[in-house]
């Protein structure tokens, strides 16, 4: 079985967020990790493996830098790693993302794609979706369990109040949830060998049925129009007080409210 | 085909098991803004299997036409299906605008089919409005009016974005559930009803569903609640969550919790407040042993009145409450319990 993992370098959002004069986001200036989802779509990868033996593939598009999550997913387990990174296809949306990806699994074998559910920084949960739609395979999102059943996958996909037990033949996508498991750590033999590991590297002209039109910047049909941090309101009062005390100020704040 | 061909505000009317989601409700709402300022109309499109009598809720929230797309494929929710469907009524209605509810079954079919009629598409807005674009005259470049201007929490709710689509048609975005208005209920009123059937052919992309568990669902939903009272991993442990259950009981509240006490496995997920949860706004929200990790407050910091208790000071969840209580819960909520109660009593 053949399986190829989308992964993305994201800024930590635990850290400042940092902006291009053109509203983009500068990741260059922000530190970076593996996206926990896609953490847990690799470590679904990585158990299919140990199961029922697989080819693990990683592939990630971004800045040259984004290299750094492929050698960490190598030391994870991943069998092979191909970034993909030009210049042209900056500043993409999902459109413009899913067609880059799409175009370059479309030069890969693969029964299985698993992606993320979403991405921590933009959080749009679009790319493993669109990515389906346009290599013309099932998608079954947010998954939180998957198991592989002859030529097909069986997976639970959670919903509000529910959860479908559904089955798809392979080739299919998958998009993980973060909770499907917790994924492994690098192990120092693979950290190791990971550091020597060759990393397949591709550009635009390695991408294949996909027209100029639909990549980068100017490929994108959504455009930002503004962007700026998040202002919130303002810290209201705080107040250490022994239990007493604390409740009769609750209180006391229901009543003024009206509340009660 | 130009773009000005494309008419009109259309939105997903979500059902499940034969159920209006109110999401569908919100986005009539808030489709019914954005049309009067563009002179148009608010349809939406209504797919199911047997689902035709649904249409006159829709009307009584407010929408001018229902088209509806009743067929036995699209019983259940799978994403071909119901992909094929809304791809079908883009097609052939060409609309202006569509909205889709940022729901687990939104944020699969969106996609899928704003990629298969290519165009644009922006996740989890929470702030829709007509503009320009650009928002502010560029030197050498059109600003068109008249455009859906879509605002959206990004980067873990560090910042905020504003998207637009303005060379492509329908300009699509998922709306987080709990943001919009819906209008009142007019019991009684009428929308067109169209039916529409673009033919189900069954393929690979036919995922089969072998089962549909659903969970044990004896709670309100926290979306509807009033007054929450909502607990974190301070709380300690599942048992100890009878403190927020207690209080919640005597003023009249539901009981919520944050992300880190459904991965300990103490709440159920759709109790869960939060950017992977619930987006709620409450009148009175109380978050109790909740630090208020940023993904937290994306989904509360609307709530009219935010009361935070917190044994440490420097929990950002002091950031945005209005009133802040630094100290013990376990000696504050029992205290607090039975003052209310003879509060009430007392009334």
């Amino acid at each position: 079985m053949k399986i190829v993992v989308c992964i993305k370098q994201v800024p930590d959002t635990k850290g400042g967020v940092k902006f291009n004069p053109d509203g983009t986001l500068d990741r260059a200036a922000m530190m970076t990790i593996m996206n926990p989802d896609d953490k847990a779509g690799l470590e679904a990868a990585l158990r299919l493996k140990d199961q029922y033996g697989a080819e693990v593939t990683v592939i990630t598009m971004g800045l040259p830098k984004a290299e750094d999550v492929l050698r960490e997913a190598m030391a994870m387990g991943a069998d092979k790693a191909i970034l993909v990174t030009d210049r042209v296809l900056g500043g993409a949306d999902t459109w413009a993302t899913s067609q880059t990806l799409a175009g370059a699994i479309r030069n890969l074998e693969y029964d299985l794609i698993i992606t993320g559910r979403q991405a921590i920084d933009g959080d749009t949960a679009q790319v493993g979706p669109q990515i389906s739609e346009h290599l013309n395979i099932p998608v079954i999102s947010y998954a939180q369990d998957i198991k592989v059943d002859g030529n097909s996958v069986i997976v639970e996909r959670q919903y509000d109040d529910r959860y479908h037990v559904v089955k798809a033949q392979m080739p299919c996508l998958i998009t993980a949830l973060g909770e499907l498991n917790v994924p492994r750590y690098m192990t120092p033999g693979g950290i190791f060998d990971a550091c020597e590991a060759e990393i397949t590297v591709w550009g635009r002209a390695d991408l294949v049925d996909v027209e100029d039109s639909n990549l980068g910047l100017k490929g994108s049909p959504t455009q930002i129009a503004k962007a700026s941090d998040k202002v919130r309101k303002g810290a209201g009062e705080v107040v250490n007080l022994d239990p007493t005390e604390a409740v009769d100020y609750i209180v006391g704040k229901l009543k003024d409210k009206h509340i009660i | 085909m130009s773009l000005a061909e494309y008419k009109g505000v259309y939105v997903f009317a979500q059902q499940v098991d034969n159920t209006i989601d109110n999401i569908a409700f919100e986005l009539i709402g808030k489709g019914k803004d954005l049309a009067k300022d563009l002179n148009t109309e608010v349809t939406a499109v209504l797919v199911g299997s047997d689902v035709k009598g649904l249409a006159d809720e829709l009307a009584a929230y407010g929408a001018d036409k229902v088209i509806v797309v009743d067929d036995p494929e699209c019983k259940e929710y799978r994403t071909e299906p119901y992909a094929h469907a809304l791809a079908s009524v883009i097609n052939e209605f060409k609309p202006e605008i569509f909205l889709v509810g940022a729901t687990a079954i939104g944020r699969d079919l969106g996609p899928r089919v704003s990629a298969r009629v290519h165009t644009g598409l922006t996740a989890d807005c929470t702030v829709l409005e007509i503009g320009n674009f650009p928002i502010n005259p560029v030197p050498g470049k059109e600003q068109k009016p008249n455009q859906l201007l879509m605002t959206r929490p990004a980067f873990g709710g560090n910042t905020i974005a504003t998207i637009a689509c303005p060379d492509f048609r329908p300009q699509m975005a998922t709306v987080r559930p709990g943001v919009m208005q819906k209008l009142p209920k007019v019991e009684g009123a009428k929308a067109e009803v169209i039916e529409f059937n673009p033919g189900f052919t069954p393929d690979n992309k036919y995922v089969e569903i072998l089962e549909i568990v659903k969970a044990v669902k004896d709670t309100a939903d926290i979306m509807d609640a009033k007054i929450l009272v909502s607990g974190g991993r301070g709380v300690g442990s599942a048992e100890n969550f009878k403190l927020l259950e207690d209080l919640a009981e005597v003023i009249g509240g539901t009981v919520s919790c944050s992300r880190a006490v459904v991965d300990a496995g103490w709440k159920s997920k759709d109790l869960q407040v939060g950017q992977t949860g619930k987006t709620v706004r409450p009148n009175v929200y109380f978050a109790i042993g909740i630090s208020g990790a940023i993904q937290h407050l994306a989904g509360m910091e609307e709530s009219d009145l935010i009361i935070a208790i917190n044994k440490d000071e420097t929990a950002p969840i002091f950031d945005v409450a209005d009133f802040g209580i630094v100290g013990d819960l376990n000696k504050i909520l029992p205290a607090l319990t039975e003052k209310l109660k003879a509060e009430m009593a007392a009334k």
